[in-house]
């Protein structure tokens, strides 16, 4: 008796399986060509990108920033290509960095560059050439929750002094001055970090560090700068952080933000708010960053620009991977696989999965130079 | 008639014969069987040494590392401070909250647990043993989540009111933080967490009291509380202080909870209600794993290894107490 209601059980459960794994398949065709997308279905240029015969398995490692990115962006490469693996570890940026040049992985995220000894190790392993793509752009919005209010400016030497401590109420003149006409609460501010070292937190540092001048005196690193503060980890615990408490203000992955209120950055004077336009403007603002290798597209954002409508606190995190492979199937489906992210169609990809900007067109151009190369 | 005098008076030599009698290695099952039993003894043993060589294996080129080489590789480590100095405010951290959990647990428990076994009627003490033996097979995570997302916001006022009006005892100094990410709320989860298993061994213990202690007790004339006290509790003394260790080794390994729950920070604090101040082994552990370089690994394996012998001290510590009051516990 209770052998065979275990049994129906079991069927059951399969049924159950069976019918979400459909489900599932019906959802994840292609999530821009879908009709029933905001806006319409997007039309994109495929060409390059499918190819019939490619075949293999590559794996990659690193940062846990491109983590929803990446793997969006491997569902649709392998939706496009059924043959081809790809597989990505996100063990975070210096473990993805060690790995490659190890030798452990074909391609890496990371969320800083290459330092001089790194691009050495990596060249080395290589045997030549190492291309370093910016392949992934992700706004970091400054969140808060305050009752009643949705919407504030700060400048960027606001935002330091607020985040050192040094304006400690809502209704501060500072604040009041940037945001005319908001009815801003007598509220104590509780400033809320990352804890755990993070490409996050070491963008938005060197933001201030290069926006606000001295108004923030802290050097910038991956780990928060100043102790006895509320903090948590990850994106999403920073933003519930800010969520479960009032008067709270954090930074984080603009993916994650939610309901909560943002902050629009004053640049030259006016508010820009956060948008995936905005953060990709502040990109293509910036040059390429002049003395290093070639093959190494390392951006130098102009954190401090004055140029209207550009949203200037942004992370870029980069995609590692060698200029010639041993291995020629490896090359081909790292090729392969760096197109289709680089593409108009992986770009649009990540920013519906993860929120990021889209790469500009002239920064497209110089990628793929570098992707085609690859041998 | 003989047969069954035989099997009466002597079983297991019967059984034997049963099985292969009068074949040479007639006990191979047996012998088989001892070796099994053996050798599972000896995995533990191996388990503890293999682990404990790793711990030291890994934590070595940290620990041999000079200290101003080791805080420029490792972002977390703060230029000046040696690997002791880091790991100093963590087992703070980590003993002030396990022994915050315990000063709560254990009363609310030694409670539940007598309740359960001298005062509730039969019925109702096996349905509410069951149920504390229910909540001891809760997945650490769920606890951690449950007292994150729902049980610490209902917290903040309670500690808003500590700190106001209880604030000038130096463990309740204000003001109190919100979010309240603080070590009392980690101690309030953390206590939950070993509620159940320090009742469900308590309970036991309690129940094992002999029958004719407590009638006897009784029979002078005794009330049921002092009943309690002169027979069941110098009898579970011993038992309630193994219960006690056992929630502490749960308490100290937390991870999940404290790592949801609190905003860490390195100090010696002992203000409870104020965030960034505390921060315990694993968690930290847990938080830095990710991004951290090889030699920073390595620094973490080495509070791993801090962790682990503070486990083991207090593990013997017990052993020793528990063994110091056996003879007074009114068991011989």
């Amino acid at each position: 008796m209770r052998e065979a209601r275990a049994r129906r059980g079991t069927t059951a459960l399969t049924g159950v399986v069976a019918a979400s794994l459909l489900l599932g398949a019906c959802g994840s065709d292609d999530p821009l060509g879908d009709p029933r997308r905001p806006g319409g279905p997007l039309e994109v240029d495929l060409g390059g990108i499918v190819s019939e015969d490619l075949q293999g398995q590559i794996a990659g490692a690193g940062a846990t920033s491109q983590e929803a990115a990446m793997n969006a962006w491997i569902a649709g490469f392998q939706g496009l290509n059924a043959r081809a693996s790809v597989a990505y570890d996100p063990v975070g940026s210096g473990g993805g960095r060690t790995q490659f040049i190890e030798g452990g992985v074909a391609f890496a995220g990371t969320d800083a560059p290459l330092d001089a000894d790194e691009l050495e190790a990596a060249a080395e392993r290589c045997g030549g050439q190492v291309a370093e793509l910016p392949l992934y752009i992700s706004p970091i919005a400054v969140v808060f929750n305050v009752p009643g209010v949705e919407n504030l400016a700060m400048s960027a030497s606001t935002i330091a002094r607020v985040f050192d401590t040094r304006i400690t109420r809502w209704d501060d003149p500072e604040i009041a001055a940037e945001n005319p006409g908001v009815d801003l609460p007598d509220m104590a501010i509780t400033p809320v970090h990352r804890s755990d070292e993070s490409g996050t937190t070491e963008n938005f540092v060197e933001y201030l560090h290069e926006a606000a001048g001295e108004d923030w005196p802290h050097d910038p690193t991956g780990v928060w700068p100043l102790s006895g503060a509320q903090s948590a980890q990850g994106n999403s615990g920073v933003v519930q952080t800010v969520m479960d408490g009032t008067g709270t203000i954090g930074y984080s992955d603009a993916s994650r933000v939610g309901t909560l209120g943002t902050v629009s950055v004053l640049v030259g004077g006016e508010p820009v708010a956060y948008s995936p336009e905005a953060a990709a403007a502040v990109v293509d603002a910036s040059p390429l960053v002049e003395d290093r290798p070639e093959g190494s597209l390392v951006v130098e954002l102009q954190r401090d620009t004055t140029e209207a409508g550009v949203y200037p606190i942004v992370l870029i995190s980069y995609s590692l991977a060698c200029a010639v492979y041993r291995d020629p199937q490896n090359a081909e489906m790292v090729r392969a696989f760096l197109t289709y992210v680089a593409s108009e169609h992986g770009q649009q990809t990540a920013a519906t999965a993860a929120g990021a900007a889209p790469l500009g067109d002239a920064l497209r151009a110089q990628v793929m130079e570098v992707v085609e190369s690859i041998t | 008639m003989s047969t069954s005098e035989q099997r009466t008076a002597d079983a297991p030599a019967s059984a034997r014969a049963g099985l292969g009698a009068g074949r040479p290695g007639r006990d191979v099952a047996g012998r088989a069987f001892a070796v099994l039993a053996t050798g599972a003894g000896a995995l533990i043993l191996l388990t503890l040494a293999a682990v404990a060589v790793f711990l030291v294996i890994r934590a070595w080129p940290a620990m041999t590392t000079p200290a101003d080489e080791l805080a420029d590789a490792i972002s977390w480590i703060p230029e000046g401070t040696t690997l002791l100095q880091y790991i100093g405010p963590l087992v703070f951290g980590t003993l002030l909250a396990a022994l915050l959990a315990l000063a709560m647990a254990v009363p609310v428990a030694i409670g539940i647990a007598l309740f359960i076994s001298h005062y509730a009627p039969r019925r109702l003490a096996s349905g509410l043993g069951y149920v504390v033996d229910l909540l001891a097979a809760i997945p650490s995570v769920i606890y951690g989540l449950w007292g994150g997302l729902w049980l610490a916001p209902r917290l903040e006022p309670a500690w808003h009111w500590l700190a106001d009006n209880l604030g000038f005892i130096p463990l309740f100094a204000g003001p109190a933080s919100t979010p309240p990410r603080v070590l009392m709320t980690v101690g309030v989860v953390l206590a939950v967490m070993i509620l159940p298993i320090i009742t469900a061994v308590s309970r036991e213990v309690f129940l094992q009291t002999p029958r004719l202690h407590e009638e006897a007790a009784l029979a002078l004339g005794a009330t049921r509380w002092e009943m309690i006290r002169m027979a069941v509790l110098p009898f579970g003394r011993s038992g309630v202080i193994s219960a006690a260790m056992l929630g502490l080794g749960r308490a100290l390994g937390e991870t999940m909870a404290v790592l949801m729950i609190l905003s860490p920070g390195f100090s010696y604090s002992f203000a409870l209600l104020q965030a960034g101040e505390h921060q315990t082994i694993a968690a930290n552990i847990a938080n830095q794993f990710a991004e951290a370089n090889p030699l920073g690994v390595s620094a973490l394996i080495a509070t791993g290894l801090a962790l682990f012998v503070i486990t083991l001290v207090v593990n013997m510590a017990a052993r020793w107490v528990v063994a110091r009051r056996k003879e007074f516990s009114g068991a011989n």
